[in-house]
């Protein structure tokens, strides 16, 4: 029964990593960047979902929404000012930008409030235990994770069925045939910034939630292990992240459950570097992709 | 209907147009032919906007397009068929065709003419969910033109739409290409198989390293020494 219950963390867990992975993973698969100032984003989404609570006093549902839709800005604008000078440059330059733009939401979200932590007050969702054939779950996971499913069955919705998400498709299998259909790039390489930033927000609440204590850098450690849920699936592939997320959430508390609760973190490296050893593209990638 | 006048066009410092001139009426079918890298699918790429002209004007029925965006071009009324087909492989065939039509806003219109796309090429009809990556090279080359065709284009540029064919797999496409053209669609056609290209073109413009060379009609230059001599494999 112990097992269950630290299975259900796991997944909850796990689903936090996949709602950041998600943004990982479709902006690496239109633009070829990993973003490492994702996490940072997720981080901004927990502190706006918190003064959304605690100063505006609002609900969950709309200090989710809240959150979700400032990230969506903030992401677009970090594309927009950083990101899209360097679309032409080298890979490298890129990537040096995004840690750069990472450092400076972290020092910059310090030099506005500081670096003490906030604690989310514990009472914005109901906090019954729920008795489920003998084990114990609480009704906060449950809710915590149905709100991440809907999340992604939207995603999921807006990628295959909207206009916007066949644009995004088409663009990241190849940006130049998608001019040719008339597709406008740019407005579409910032409509995966904001969806992917949104989805961040998202993770940003729930993980405040879940584990109270949120502060100017903890984005740092969620944001790598979603990077390595990401490469788990494969980048570039959106069912990848979300396995990879909630696989590596699952790994995690089975690691914790089995005593090793000290490795619980060192244990999202092991699986990348295994990863990138023995599966390079990922769970759900394929051999490279052809190109004729 | 559209007129080229004296472009210059670069890739960095590579020059790759030299101070091209042409000129498509209404209705024609003009083609490119042209050794490789001698700058055919740059000039295509410079009409339709995915490369800008340093100089020299590009005006499509009195408009100047030379550096407007692609998808403005679109709007226009050129459509694009890129060398080596670029479909979306990971769509669907339906799906390639809808992005096709991504600008427009009629949706019974853009059913209608997903009916005609089919009726001219009836083998993506029975491929509709086919994954486009896993259709043949000549299907491939159906789905590009049925792609492009959805935009409802005035002007269609095909790059290469032989290549790596087999020759019956050719002769369909370019009865599809006359056909396509006696609808009312004007076409910009680049070819290596000039012998072909000229057996259905109106006009023909050759070109040898960023430059125009010759232009005529095209049985005036079927019959020429020279181009025979360089482009029709022999005398
Ligand atoms: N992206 C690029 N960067 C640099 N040079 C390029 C690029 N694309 C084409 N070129 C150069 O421009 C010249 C013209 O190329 P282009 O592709 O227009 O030739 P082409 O006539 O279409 O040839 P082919 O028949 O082989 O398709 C070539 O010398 C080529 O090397
Ligand atoms: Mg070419």
């Amino acid at each position: 029964m112990e097992l269950i219950q630290q299975l259900v963390n796991g997944i909850s867990l796990g689903s936090i990593y996949a709602l950041i992975a998600l943004g990982y993973t479709m902006v690496y698969g239109i633009v070829k960047l990993i973003n490492f100032a994702h996490g940072d984003v997720f981080m901004v989404g927990s502190f706006v979902g918190f003064y959304a609570i605690t100063v505006m006093d609002l609900s969950f549902i709309s200090a989710l929404l809240i959150s979700m839709f400032t990230c969506a800005i903030f992401g677009v604008l970090i594309e927009r000012i950083a990101y899209k000078p360097l679309r032409n440059a080298t890979r490298i330059a890129a990537l040096i930008t995004a840690i750069g733009v990472s450092l400076l939401i972290e020092n910059g979200l310090i030099y506005i409030r500081g670096a003490q932590p906030e604690a989310y007050p514990n009472n914005v969702l109901p906090m019954d235990k729920l008795d489920i054939f003998g084990v114990s779950i609480s009704s906060q996971s449950i809710l915590i994770l149905s709100v991440s499913i809907i999340l992604m069955i939207i995603l999921q919705f807006v990628v295959h069925k909207t206009k916007i998400g066949k644009a995004m498709r088409a663009v990241s299998f190849d940006s130049e045939a998608a001019k040719l259909m008339g597709i406008n790039v740019n407005n579409t390489i910032s409509a995966t910034f904001a969806i992917g930033s949104a989805l961040a927000g998202a993770a940003g609440v729930i993980f405040g939630i879940y584990y109270i204590k949120i502060e100017p850098l903890m984005g740092v450690l969620p944001g790598l292990k979603a990077f390595v849920a990401a490469v788990l699936g494969g980048i570039g592939i959106i069912p990848g992240a979300m396995v990879g997320g909630l696989l590596l959430g699952v790994i995690e508390a089975l690691v914790s459950a089995a005593g090793y609760s000290l490795w619980r973190d060192g244990v999202a490296f092991i699986v990348l570097i295994l990863i990138l050893i023995f599966l390079p593209q990922g769970l759900f990638g394929k051999n490279k992709r052809e190109k004729v | 209907m559209l007129k080229i006048e004296d472009i210059n066009v670069y890739y960095g410092n590579i020059q790759a147009l030299k101070g091209v001139s042409m000129e498509i009426n209404k209705g024609e079918i003009v083609t490119l032919i042209g050794a490789n890298g001698a700058g055919k699918s740059t000039l295509l790429k410079t009409i339709s906007g995915l490369l800008k002209p340093k100089q020299g004007k590009v005006l499509f029925e009195g408009d100047p397009i030379g550096g407007k965006a692609a998808q403005s071009i679109v709007k226009m009324g050129i459509s694009h068929v890129p060398e080596g087909r670029r479909v979306f492989a990971n769509m669907t065939v339906a799906e390639n065709l809808e992005l096709g039509a991504y600008l427009r806003k009629d949706k019974e219109g853009i059913k209608k003419d997903m009916g005609k796309v089919y009726e001219l090429f009836p083998r993506l009809l029975e491929r509709i969910k086919q994954q486009a990556g896993t259709l043949s090279g000549g299907e491939q080359q159906m789905l590009a033109m049925g792609r492009a065709l959805m935009a409802k284009p005035r002007l269609l540029l095909l790059d290469e739409p032989s290549m790596g064919l087999a020759p019956l797999l050719v002769k369909q496409i370019f009865n599809i290409i006359q056909e396509i053209s006696e609808i009312g669609t004007t076409i910009l056609l680049v070819e290596q198989n000039a012998n072909l290209a000229l057996s259905i073109a109106d006009r023909a413009y050759v070109v040898e390293t960023g430059r125009i060379v010759l232009s005529g009609k095209a049985e005036d230059l079927t019959s020429s020494e020279e181009i025979k001599m360089a482009y029709l494999g022999g005398h």
